[in-house]
């Protein structure tokens, strides 16, 4: 009886704590193609604070970054060769790469995501977050 | 046996919902009594969803770890946006008014603060089918931020009545929808005049199908 109390006690507890829903800025991209797997928090890029800083076309046009988030296979080899984020972020344009953790600021297991999409709120989500399994194995 | 534990189950539940029932009730009073002494069951739309917090800062966004150093050292949002116009939706902020308005000075190339943007003045307006008013795209804001080769001839073929474009795409995230409902003003009720904004003629019917002029019924 005592036991049968404690479940459904448990089972309110489990509501109240679930996560709650997140505030972030709109257009604000996790990217997380492949931070997860390789054990580093997940990369926030700001639009917001790029827009004032840089016009549309400076990256999208001129650096070749696509119109979707994770779509541009952004590795750190390839940041520090000077592509996608490498072309500011080198210490001339802007601090360069040994600060990981103003980019690396996700919460590990955020999924790559742009906040307040319409299009990611009405279509199914194609990103699936590593299990613990997935991870061994890539590792 | 099994049947009074799933009843003794049930009624530890309801009991533990009555218990918080009441608890929000109690701090419901309190707040009533603190704002005065108007009662707090007469909020406006108190059904509907409370306003979410706007802006919130990186450690308290729900997406920034707040156990890494890094996220406190980034800037919050609010501090950016002091000043600038106001919207309904998206950051909140009107970003093409900031513009206009020479509040923000974004630079068109990377190294050279001094490059103009290729700006290009040109209204396209587009019919709508429904009766909702038609839709003038200014090329004059898109060009100010970004390059004719980020929507042509990809996005958009540069050729009048070649794009076939409807709200479901836009949705969905094609055409208008590769960045109006992501980073460029989102599609919510509030934003639809901001495309839909030239009025129909007064004289304007909707369009009809063959087979209903042809009805007898009519």
């Amino acid at each position: 009886m005592f036991r049968s109390a404690m479940i459904g006690l448990l089972g309110v507890i489990a509501v109240l704590v679930m996560p709650q829903p997140v505030k972030a800025e709109y257009a604000d991209v996790v990217i997380n193609n492949y931070a997860d797997a390789a054990g580093m928090r997940p990369v926030v890029f700001p639009h917001w604070y790029h827009r004032i800083r840089f016009r549309c076309k400076v990256c999208h046009a001129d650096l070749g970054f696509a119109f979707k988030a994770g779509g541009n296979k952004i590795t750190m080899a390839k940041i520090i060769d000077g592509q996608f984020c490498g072309a500011c972020h080198n210490g001339e344009i802007s601090w360069s790469v040994e600060n990981c953790g103003m980019c690396h600021s996700g919460i590990p297991g955020t999924p790559t995501s742009i906040h307040g999409s319409t299009v990611q709120r009405l279509v199914a989500p194609t990103y699936k977050a590593l299990d613990e399994k997935e991870k061994a194995q890539k590792k | 046996m099994t049947m009074r534990k799933y009843l003794v189950f049930i009624m530890a539940l309801l009991l533990a919902v009555m218990f918080l029932g009441t608890e929000s009730i109690a701090a419901d009073k309190k707040e009533a009594k603190q704002s005065g002494t108007v009662s707090s069951a007469n909020i406006f739309n108190r059904l509907l969803k409370k306003e979410k917090m706007r802006n919130a800062a990186p450690a308290e966004d729900g997406i920034h770890d707040v156990a890494n150093d890094g996220t406190h050292v980034l800037q919050p949002p609010l501090i950016a946006y002091e000043g600038l116009p106001n919207s309904d939706f998206g950051n909140y902020v009107d970003w093409v008014k900031s513009l206009d308005d020479g509040l923000l000075k974004p630079r068109y190339d990377r190294f050279d603060p001094k490059v103009e943007p290729l700006v290009m003045d040109l209204d396209i307006v587009r019919e709508v089918k429904a009766s909702v008013p038609d839709v003038v795209f200014p090329h004059k804001p898109h060009t100010q931020w970004l390059h004719c080769s980020n929507c042509h001839p990809k996005i958009f073929i540069p050729q009048r009545k070649a794009n076939v474009i409807n709200m479901s795409a836009i949705l969905l995230g094609q055409k208008c929808g590769v960045c109006h409902g992501k980073v460029s003003f989102p599609i919510t009720t509030k934003s639809c005049k901001k495309c839909h904004s030239k009025e129909k003629p007064k004289d304007w019917k909707p369009p009809q199908s063959e087979a209903s002029l042809k009805t007898p019924w009519r």
